[in-house]
């Protein structure tokens, strides 16, 4: 089914079951434990052995050698795989790392070797007992030094422009009479999601079957092949749990490079999970970044020039933290200008995090707004209702499909009772605590991408629905069954939903935010088939009956829907295409974060108070799952804007605090009741299920709204993230020494 | 033995296709596996009751009371989400207290009584706590959600019997529940999906019953 004009009426906006909200249907799975992640598959007729992965212990240079008697004379060590034993590996076509290091090592922690026991304690203890030689060459760890010799780049991958300019920035912005310049950074930050990387391979003959956990089994599966030099026929991926992913499994890392060649050299089925302290530094991150924006208004407020430029660094082959997105379309402003500049580092690979690009751009531009509001006094909130922008502000032919923004601040600050911010910093005290609000805008794209599914409809009234679209927590399982039920006419205890394996029809998988409004598409496309078949079976015209309570009707004609598989279970396949709607419309969600925080006095802890996100973000699916997504963004937020930090040790080249002590993110005791408002939209644009994404969303603003807050508890304000009270402290005392 | 060894290594070479390397790795294993039956490791028993069940297990010392309940009584309800006591994915209750298994060896837990997520309740018959879990989506991947939940129903019994916290404000009167109180208690456990604020709610509703139920 191809989309290529605006949806009209159609059978979800019937609205029995979707929009609903409706609990997660693999939630009695996951109470209980019930569940089945990547590592824990149970292989039929398998004792499967052990891999255990050796992380590199320099940042670059050559592996010398690998000494492995000691290793492989442990009782129970199956063998050792190093470069020298895998056979010829390339890289993926979306991470840039090589996944297996020798002789060259390209950064810290990237795989060198995998030792394979019995048992996971052998093969732990063997892991141990290598030696290895290295010859250390010097590497570029510093991304500020580094920023010297960058290079304004085309990133290539994804194909953003790495500038854009309309009008004069130059000139509009030395005319302002208003003007904001100033630097801020963003920290390298690790997705830590809680489930480590882990895969189960199996070798039959030529077929390979890995249980693991990816969130785009269709990447995984072109990318493993690719890597292996393997045809993608004989892969099999199957993630059907995953615990958690944010973009950090997006396609395939060490882990399952590292299990398909330990059971492909030792004949055994080998499971292997990443441990906790190598994930920082083996698999990618989001990268740090330093970023100038410079604003120009007129006195009453109007943005006449808004100029945003952004550094980030990356291996070879891997892409620019594309910061400025959200600056391009985000406020109106004549005369504009963004550029991206990649350094060449020798860390980790800097990849796609939850909301890439927007999250960190985001972090920046709305402290710069909040810091123009101020210069302007104005309120913050009527400063960027004042530059919103009903068209795209580089394209003015170009209008956005739906855009609420101004909506969303205006219902946020009066729910949130805005009106009680003190107009000026630190002017609110409750006893040892300076309390401040602030507020940020949030943008985040809606893509929606080609998705396959396929549907059977048995002689019981049991719709099943099949596709390789994962769930990652963000409640594909439960979005789907509503879509099939709600699409079939029956309820959605009906429906049964299989997920997370490429031998099924291929899916977008869960990236981007494009996943919920991606993968129900292609589960309607596929349910209006069935329901033809349904209509031919019953002699009705195709796309006359009513499907509803379990019956198809037309007119006084009525049957049991289960009696249309009556002679056979009924199977419909197909996908949703797209047309040039998304080239005609700006389609994008927008929001309005607002967070207070209070802060020591004496000590400058941070403590946030309450947090209220308002969202629109097309048709919401599910209400409770699409929440859950927000709040769960939100978190992440507060860990951005007060913790998140991984530290590099410019000398060896690394991320020094590699596990969950050193890297801290938030946890119960940091968090408070989240609220969260969903705006009514219904985007006739995107496809028939009028849907977009939320789950990145959630979290553009975030961080800036918390620095903000801080500003106005405070007066301080600090432009390098995380926000740590140290900061805080620093600058109290020189502001009480200038004073 | 030595024979049937050699059969497979050579069946194993056809199916890899061979190569110096790959064989070079096959020998290894042969030798290695032989080396290692000489050298056997010493096993040790242990016994445990899991959810209600008696237990008899030969394991390696070095085995982690989760990975006995992992790797060797296939009970995965219990997630290892760092293997060093820092994220609390690996809860589970010991003689009614909740401890984090990966940092205790099996060994260790000779005729205790160990209670896993799969002990709290079923798909077809949910413990309250994990009721409230589902009504409040207080989990999204589900992978922290089996910890925080024997997490959870470990805190109200604390509280319950008057042990306080950090933030009780007075150590010589049982400590309220409150959301201070939980959140407190709670943070052993990160949920990376951050679903703090649902699970807080699924906690407090749980917990209220129970405090009218002992009234
Ligand atoms: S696995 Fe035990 S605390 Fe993380
Ligand atoms: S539900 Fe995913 S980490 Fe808590």
């Amino acid at each position: 089914m191809k989309f290529d004009k605006p949806a009209g009426k159609n059978a979800i906006d019937q609205l029995k079951v979707v929009g609903k909200p409706i609990d997660r249907i693999d939630g009695p799975l996951k109470t209980t434990g019930r569940a089945t992640y990547a590592y824990e598959h149970q292989i039929a007729e398998t004792k499967p052995a052990y891999g255990y992965i050796v992380g590199a212990g320099i940042a670059k240079g050559r592996i010398e050698a690998i000494h492995q008697t000691a290793a492989k004379s442990l009782p129970g060590v199956i063998g050792v795989i190093t470069a020298s034993n895998a056979g010829p590996l390339k890289t993926g076509r979306f991470y840039a790392d090589r996944l297996l290091a020798g002789p060259d090592v390209d950064h810290y922690h990237q795989a060198i070797a995998i030792v394979v026991a019995e048992s996971f304690e052998q093969a732990r203890a063997g892991a141990a007992l290598l030696r290895v030689d290295y010859v250390k060459s010097k590497g570029s760890f510093d991304l500020k030094k580094a920023g010297a010799s960058a290079t304004i780049l085309n990133p290539g991958r994804p194909s953003t422009a790495a500038t854009a300019e309309v009008s004069s920035f130059e000139d509009g912005f030395k005319s302002a009479p208003f003007k904001l310049d100033e630097i801020y950074t963003t920290p390298d930050q690790s997705h830590a999601m809680m489930e480590p990387h882990a895969t189960i391979a199996k070798w039959d003959g030529e077929k390979l079957t890995c249980w693991c956990s990816i969130q785009q089994i269709n990447w995984g599966v072109r990318d493993l092949a690719n890597i292996l030099g393997i045809d993608p026929k004989n892969i099999r991926l199957i993630s059907a749990f995953i615990g958690g992913g944010f973009g950090g499994k997006g396609t395939v890392l060490s882990d399952i490079v590292a299990a398909s060649l330990a059971a492909r050299l030792t004949g055994r089925t080998v499971k292997i999970t990443l441990q906790r302290t190598l994930m920082f530094n083996n698999t990618i991150h989001r990268p740090a970044t330093i970023q100038r924006l410079r604003i120009g208004a007129d006195a009453d407020g109007t943005i006449t020039s808004i100029g945003h430029e952004s550094l980030s660094g990356n291996i070879p082959r891997g892409f620019a933290e594309y910061t400025t997105t959200s600056t391009r379309t985000l406020y109106a402003g004549k005369n504009r200008m963004t550029q991206l500049k990649l350094a060449l580092l020798n860390l980790p690979e800097g990849a796609a995090m939850r909301a890439p690009g927007e999250a960190s751009g985001m972090m920046a531009l709305e402290i710069a707004m909040d810091e123009m509001a101020a210069k302007l006094k104005m309120d913050p909130v009527e400063f960027r209702i004042k530059n919103d922008t009903q068209v795209h502000p580089e394209n003015p032919k170009r209008t956005f499909s739906t855009r609420l923004l101004v909506e969303c601040l205006q219902t946020g600050a009066k729910k949130f009772k805005w009106e009680s911010r003190s107009k000026q910093p630190r002017g609110k005290e409750e006893g040892d605590w300076l309390l401040g609000m602030g507020v940020a805008s949030a943008v985040r794209g809606a893509p929606i991408m080609k998705c396959a599914a396929r549907v059977r409809l048995s002689n019981k009234g049991i719709v099943t629905v099949e596709t390789d679209m994962t769930d990652i927590g963000t409640g594909s399982y439960t979005i789907i069954a509503q879509t099939a039920a709600e699409m079939m006419g029956i309820e959605i205890n009906k429906v049964v939903v299989k997920l997370g394996d490429s031998s099924l029809p291929e899916s977008p998988g869960s990236a981007g935010q494009w996943g919920a409004a991606s993968s129900t598409s292609g589960v309607y496309a596929a349910c209006v088939k069935l329901r033809e078949k349904v209509e031919q079976m019953f002699g009705f015209e195709p796309g006359t009956a009513e499907f509803s309570d379990g019956k198809v009707s037309v007119k006084n004609k009525k049957y049991s829907l289960s009696k249309a598989a009556d002679s056979g279970e009924l199977i419909s396949e197909d996908e949703m295409t797209y047309g040039e709607l998304s080239r005609e419309f700006a389609q994008d969600t927008f929001g309005a974060h607002f967070v207070e925080v209070a802060v020591n006095k004496y000590s400058c802890e941070i403590r946030v108070r309450r947090m209220l996100a308002v969202c629109h973000a097309g048709r919401i699916l599910n209400p409770k799952t699409a929440r859950s997504q927000v709040i769960g963004a939100m978190t992440m937020g507060v860990g951005a804007a007060l913790m998140e930090e991984l530290v590099v040790d410019t000398n060896v080249g690394f991320f020094v605090n590699h596990d969950l002590a050193g890297y801290e993110v938030p946890v119960h005791a940091d968090i408070p009741h989240q609220d969260v408002i969903l705006l009514e939209d219904l985007d006739p644009t995107m496809s028939p299920m009028k849907a977009k994404g939320i789950g990145e969303l959630g979290l553009v603003g975030v961080a800036a709204a918390i620095a903000n807050a801080v500003y106005n508890a405070t007066g301080v304000r600090i432009r390098e993230y995380p926000i740590s009270l140290h900061k805080i402290l620093e600058s109290s005392y020189n502001l009480e020494e200038n004073n | 033995m030595e024979n049937d060894n050699r059969l497979k290594l050579s069946r194993r070479e056809m199916i890899i296709g061979t190569t110096a390397a790959i064989s070079a790795i096959a020998a290894t294993k042969l030798t290695s596996i032989e080396a290692g039956e000489s050298n056997k490791i010493a096993l040790a028993d242990v016994s445990f009751v899991v959810n209600g069940k008696k237990q008899h297990l030969a394991l390696d010392t070095r085995t982690t009371l989760l990975d006995a309940l992992r790797e060797h009584l296939k009970l995965n309800g219990t997630k290892k989400g760092c293997d060093h006591g820092q994220c609390g994915a690996c809860t589970v209750m010991v003689n009614g207290r909740r401890i984090n298994s990966c940092l205790s060896l099996a060994l260790q837990h000779e005729d205790d009584n160990i209670v896993t997520i799969e002990g709290l309740g079923s798909p077809d018959k949910l413990h309250a706590m994990q009721a409230a879990f589902i009504k409040h989506d207080a989990y999204q991947c589900g992978y922290c959600t089996p910890g925080q939940i024997c997490s959870a129903v470990a805190v109200i019994n604390e509280i319950n019997s008057g042990i306080p916290s950090h933030v009780s404000t007075n150590l010589n009167q049982s400590p309220i529940l409150n959301n201070d109180e939980i959140g407190e208690r709670m943070s052993g456990n990160i949920c990376r999906c951050g679903a703090y604020s649902n699970i807080v709610e699924a906690i407090t509703e749980v917990a209220s019953k129970a405090v009218k139920k002992a009234r």
